[in-house]
């Protein structure tokens, strides 16, 4: 027994390389939930609600039950209980309003594009024609739209989004330094600052976003098998069983669920969704596998949305610049139910207003309320995003206040590298970081002082065309989450991940993770993890996820967690694979176990040339021919880990902006960021997600916005409306890393998922700002469309509301598309 | 119904199809050619972009009887037989230019357009000619790198070592 396998070459974990995910990606060999055909299969289509808030006084569904190839049309009332609901995981106080949530109502709709009625039919474009012939009589209800107003309804008689619950505010969350023993009094350090400091008082706008994954949600469904199997376009299929299990009462067991490759979700897809419910309900009811497949505008009309908060904010500082209390008080948007994370997307901001800032003061409140809109949820960064813009707006404002460096007020009252650990006004614990070294870095890359310069001249020679230079030195909390954390703050389930690994007799390695992708390249990093840790070559190993029967447990990937959670996780399991294996070489190597040493998949009896690779012993347990006495014949081995702590990426973002002043256009002119994301498991990957999400959150500063009118109606209900960026209208970016390791999971890995985007909005709009101080102008409300640009330089304010500001689609006289 | 006869992805199909009939619902549900995808309804976000006659066009805006004696090739159609991937692919891959993958069939068929119109573009040109092709993972970075790598212009990914 000689080693046959060389040691690996060089160590996987840092390594570019490229994705195992591709292949099948660049070559159309894809599953898609919308590519999958089961003999018999039946399409839905869905008849959704023009309304915002009405009541349902017949619905007449004859003609479409008569229509060529219609199997069965459904209402709610057809359905039933059957349907089960959608449930709020986290209901962030216990008194929490929370409307009952049928997925197909069959009484009142609360938002324009609610289910009301299902056709069935043997193909998409049958059920569709015929969705058009259900009549639905509704007699419209007062609708709760605007998010100020719907919040003191209540009090003066103004429209309730569910008039049987009086209020439409579901909660009201507060936390309290002085209260929470973590740090002073936010009221007396602003009435010092009033008497002898500097009070910064500003209301930011964080305007409703739209996730808008690139692949419509599907679901298909087949009851024909002892256990219902269920293919959807979501990231959380074990959430998805546990919910549709709990609510319709099918056991838990007889439901699998299965997401197959899934086109992005940045948050949009981890919800449990009407549309998945009715699928459910209608195959079990029909006893035949159904498909739904939205179209572009259902998705943009009905899954969640994002953001949507107004901030009131209040900076007290001393007259030199050193802050000394932050109040924050939120209203945010839920729209018409209160969604799987819903109310918990402001408490995800509560603890990271305070950022990197050493505030001894600090109070924040959020009042979540209802609306007759389409329901909000997670987006990319979650609650992150809005915090991190309002306190980087707000530390450019202080600096413009004194007059100093924007980068040098942040310098003052940032944590520095030396002092952590550090535990914030907020109670969490930061572990790691050095801001200076991130900042530093940034600024070399971008040319820092230069582009002062630039701007300083075009300034002074009064350039039609202004520079303008923004600052974000973001941290987030990632890596959802600590269990126990999780539970005191009423969340309903745990933060844990799962992880196996199972030793083939062939030497090949299956990697079972509770983690469930949909772009982000698991099959390549987690091989890349398990290849250094086992010593296998990274092709031998296949990851396995986002299947209930092959992934039992799980929880599922958003909020940055699969690599800091699953991948923690993941290498518990392996390192039992080891400690089981450990015995079994010394048996078979006729050594002690104190004797071996395990290095490069491989144990060796210290001091001799003798040893046996892992793979070997693998292919040894599957003979099982001799095994020690009383050992199992298995080296396959489980982990399932709960983080301590949550996980703190940080970053400084620079962006360069040239504001033309005469139109209002704004174009990006460079963008640098080093972000301290700890050790780095594949560069590449990195790279790709950082770029994303800072167009993301460019995004937010510069185009994307969900607009109602007055009627309650989305009219950005397609990509002619709703404005995705484009290749054209970005640029490459400069990006670079500092490294100081996370210290709460073995890698030194921080979550990287979500801090390109919670980092690059508050930057670009800073810029804009910043080009337009000497018009003026302090603010511009997102996102800086031209003609807000425009009205800012002219008239001050910050630009306004957007308000009609799509095309219309309809000649209203005609009634017809055009 | 309508009877269309025309060559996709080298194979010669023969159907009766609904007039309405658009040409990515002919790829994907009579021909099952799934690696073509629908991704908005408007034609604004080219992920069903396929080659007819040889030119890019977005198959949801074209009904499957104006392809009526073309040639088309989707994603599934344009590596070797051998299973040798075309360039374009490869620079794809090489340069991290994908994530989800959604929206990469489209945007693999108009880079090999973009890139038979003009085979050393600048990175405007690129930007320019991607400009009818939506994604929502690579904020583009990689993308265009991809195609600076199948045009030889340079083009590494962004992360990876030299």
């Amino acid at each position: 027994m000689t080693a046959t396998q060389e040691p690996t070459a060089r160590a996987e974990i840092g390594r570019d390389r490229r994705r195992k995910e591709d292949q099948r990606l660049i070559t159309g060999r894809t599953r898609w939930t919308d590519n999958i055909t089961l003999p018999g299969m039946l399409h839905l289509a869905m008849v959704r609600s023009p309304f915002p808030h009405a009541r349902i006084t017949g619905i007449e569904t004859e003609a479409a039950k008569q229509s060529p190839n219609v199997v069965a049309v459904l209402t709610g009332a057809d359905l039933g209980e059957a349907q089960g609901a959608c449930i709020n995981a986290w209901p962030v106080v216990p008194d929490q309003v929370t409307p009952a949530h049928v997925p197909m109502p069959s009484d009142r709709v609360a938002f324009a594009g609610e289910t009301v009625a299902v056709v069935v039919a043997r193909s998409a474009a049958e059920a569709r024609d015929a969705a058009e012939l259900v009549e639905v009589d509704y007699e419209e209800l007062p609708a709760a739209l605007e998010l100020k107003e719907s919040a003191e309804a209540h009090a003066n008689g103004g429209a309730l989004a569910h008039p049987d619950l009086g209020t439409n505010v579901s909660a009201v969350w507060r936390f309290d330094s002085a209260e929470a023993g973590t740090g002073g009094d936010v009221e007396a350090a602003i009435a010092e600052a009033r008497e002898n400091g500097i009070v910064i008082e500003r209301e930011y706008r964080q305007q409703r976003l739209i996730p808008a994954f690139m692949e419509p949600r599907s679901t298909v469904v087949d009851p024909t098998g002892e256990q219902i199997t269920v293919w959807s376009a979501t990231q959380v299929p074990h959430i998805l069983r546990f919910a549709m299990a709990a609510t319709t009462g099918v056991p838990e067991s007889k439901i699998r669920v299965i997401a197959p490759d899934v086109g992005g979700g940045f948050g949009g897809k981890l919800q449990q969704t009407p549309e998945e419910m009715i699928t459910f309900a209608v195959a079990r009811r029909l006893g035949k596998p159904v498909k739904y497949t939205e179209t572009r505008s259902e998705s943009l009309l009905a899954a969640h949305h994002g953001r949507d908060q107004w901030q009131r904010l209040t900076l007290a500082a001393t007259k030199d610049g050193h802050v000394t209390g932050l109040k924050v008080d939120l209203l945010a948007d839920l729209g018409a139910y209160v969604a799987i994370v819903g109310g918990g997307v402001p408490v995800l901001g509560a603890f990271m207003f305070n950022a990197i800032y050493k505030f001894p003061a600090y109070q924040f409140q959020t009042t979540n309320v209802l609306t007759n809109k389409t329901w909000t949820d997670a987006y990319r960064g979650a609650g992150r995003p809005e915090a991190t813009f309002a306190i980087e707006r707000l530390m450019d404002e202080l600096a413009a206040e004194l007059g100093k460096d924007p980068l040098e007020v942040r310098e003052m009252n940032w944590i520095k590298h030396e002092e952590f650990p550090f535990t914030t006004v907020a109670g969490l614990e930061y572990d790691s970081g050095n801001y200076e070294a991130a900042t530093a870095r940034a600024k070399e890359m971008f040319g820092y002082d230069a582009l002062r310069a630039e701007q300083a001249e075009r300034r002074s020679r009064g350039d039609k065309v202004q520079l303008g230079i923004g600052v974000s030195t973001f941290t987030e909390m990632c890596g959802l989450a600590p269990s126990r954390v999780l539970g005191s703050l009423n969340y309903g389930a745990g933060g844990w991940e799962h992880a196996e690994v199972r030793m083939l007799a062939t030497g090949k390695v299956e990697v079972v993770t509770g983690a469930s992708a949909h772009g982000q390249g698991h099959e390549t990093a987690f091989s890349q993890i398990v290849a250094d840790r086992l010593g296998v070559p990274f092709e031998d190993i296949e990851v396995l996820h986002g299947d209930t029967q092959i992934s039992h447990k799980g929880l599922d990937t958003y909020g940055s967690r699969s690599l800091v959670v699953g991948g923690e996780a993941l290498v518990r399991a392996a390192d039992k694979v080891i400690e089981k294996a450990r015995p079994i070489a010394a048996h078979l190597l006729e050594a002690s176990v104190d004797d071996l040493e395990f290095s490069a998949g491989r144990f060796a009896v210290k001091g001799t040339d003798q040893g046996m690779a892992i793979t070997e012993i693998a292919t040894a347990v599957f003979a099982a021919h001799n095994l020690p006495d009383g050992l199992e014949p298995s080296i396959d081995s489980e982990a399932t880990f709960d983080p301590v702590n949550f996980n703190y990426p940080h970053g400084t973002h620079l962006c360069a902006v040239e504001v033309d002043t005469e139109t209002g256009q704004v174009r990006l002119r460079s963008y640098a960021c080093c972000d301290d994301i700890g050790n780095v498991i594949n560069p590449l990957i990195v790279a790709g997600q950082v770029h994303g999400g800072l167009v993301q959150g460019i995004a937010q500063a510069l185009w994307e916005e969900a607009v109602y009118d007055d009627n309650g109606t989305l009219v950005t209900g397609s990509f002619v409306d709703y404005l995705l960026p484009t290749a054209a209208d970005t640029i490459s970016f400069d990006l670079d890393h500092t490294t100081s390791p996370a210290t709460t999971n073995s890698l030194g890995t921080k979550g990287v998922g979500e801090a390109g985007t919670i980092a690059s909005t508050p930057a670009v709009v800073n810029a804009v700002v910043d080009a337009l101080r000497p018009y003026g102008v302090h603010d511009v409300a997102m996102p800086c469309t031209p003609e807000r640009v425009w009205r800012a330089i002219n008239s001050g304010g910050s630009g306004g509301e957007t308000t009609e500001a799509a095309a219309p689609h309809f000649d209203e006289s005609e009634g017809a598309a055009q | 119904m309508t009877r269309i006869n025309l060559t996709v992805d080298g194979q010669r199909v023969a159907d009766d199809v609904e007039p309405r009939m658009l040409l990515v619902q002919y790829l994907r549900e009579k021909l099952g050619k799934t690696g073509t995808v629908v991704g908005c309804d408007t034609s604004n976000c080219g992920a069903c972009t396929v080659h007819l006659d040889g030119r890019s066009v977005k198959s949801c805006n074209v009904l499957a009887v104006q392809a009526d004696g073309g040639e088309v090739t989707t994603i599934e159609g344009l590596a070797g037989e051998d299973g040798q991937l075309h360039p374009v692919q490869e620079a794809f891959r090489e340069c991290h230019g994908l994530q989800c993958g959604y929206c990469t069939p489209g945007m693999i068929m108009q880079t090999v357009d973009l890139l038979a119109e003009n085979p050393s573009p600048s990175e405007e040109a690129i930007r320019l000619g991607l400009e009818g092709n939506l994604c929502r993972c690579t904020g583009y970075h990689n993308i265009v790198r991809a195609v600076q790598h199948a045009a030889g212009t340079t083009g590494a990914a962004e992360g990876a070592s030299a």
